[in-house]
């Protein structure tokens, strides 16, 4: 039985949480430190009340999403209304959520930052002519 | 252009449309018809916050929609007309001369029965989308362009007639 708690709730459309979090367990057998949500057929009132059930059940202050525009982003942001101690990191990636897991030293607010920045940094583009 | 889609949603505004319609139709702007929203500042900032810089977001109550429908189907770009919920659309189709409309996503709810994945409806709903067709509007439910319409009569039951 892992010994992993969770850090973080991640939300996105059709299998994206539950596929990262399966890669994140695959790569580092922490996958644990995540609560993955899907949208998939949630109307905008019960996506809000899943991330917030989530988060609160887990006791976690971190959000990771897919899409600005999305709809788990929507229902993140008004969770986070009013709530200064809660964090939203959206366009999560692979290397952001490795990246977070291993953060364990840090708060989840400070993990969350630090998480961002590697994930901001982590794309790059080869070949194409690419310059 | 014109208003090419009008959709009843009640995520509103979400990845769905910004990017599903939007991008494939080069949407550039979109009517977002809710009382709720149209009176809270910082809902219409969230709403604004999850679109592209180069796609405008207007809000209306629905009153207000009524009048300034024709205005937004006269618009050069090519817009989205947008509600959460059945009864608001049913008024710009009955008003506001709406006459496609797109059944989106309406999600589960105890009074509502499953009738595609993302529809379902509830015995008044299904009343308020007859009276849409009984008045000109084509209703279809399509949650995204690259899925097959479904027509609203295989969707529900025809109306019992009265005894």
């Amino acid at each position: 039985m892992s010994d992993i708690r969770p850090r973080a709730v991640v939300a996105g459309h059709g299998d994206f949480a539950a596929g990262l979090v399966s890669a994140v367990q695959q790569i580092t057998g922490r996958g644990a430190a995540f609560v993955p949500i899907s949208a998939r057929d949630l109307s905008a009132a019960d996506l809000e009340a899943t991330v917030r059930k989530a988060m609160n059940d887990a006791g976690v202050s971190v959000v990771f999403t897919d899409l600005q525009a999305g709809s788990c982003t929507m229902a993140a942001r008004k969770v986070l209304r009013g709530r200064e101690d809660l964090v939203l990191v959206v366009g999560a990636n692979l290397p952001m959520l490795i990246d977070f897991v291993f953060a364990d030293a840090m708060s989840p607010t400070d993990a969350a930052r630090h998480a961002y920045e590697r994930g901001r940094t982590a794309m790059a583009l080869i070949g194409g002519g690419a310059r | 252009m014109t208003l090419i889609l009008n959709r009843v949603d009640d995520r509103l505004i979400h990845g769905q449309v910004v990017v599903g319609w939007g991008q494939p139709l080069d949407v550039r702007f979109i009517v977002l018809v809710d009382d709720e929203v149209a009176r809270s500042d910082w809902e219409q900032e969230l709403y604004r916050m999850g679109t592209p810089p180069d796609m405008e977001v207007l809000f209306h109550s629905v009153d207000d929609a009524v009048r300034a429908v024709p205005r937004y189907r006269a618009d050069e770009r090519a817009g989205i007309l947008l509600t959460g919920d059945v009864a608001s659309m049913l008024r710009l189709v009955l008003e506001g001369g709406v006459r496609d409309v797109n059944i989106g996503g309406i999600h589960h709810r105890p009074d509502r029965k499953q009738r595609l994945r993302y529809v379902f409806l509830s015995p008044d709903e299904e009343s308020l989308l007859r009276r849409m067709v009984a008045a000109g509007a084509t209703v279809t439910a399509r949650d995204v362009p690259a899925a097959t319409p479904v027509d609203l009569r295989e969707l529900i039951e025809p109306e019992a007639a009265s005894a």
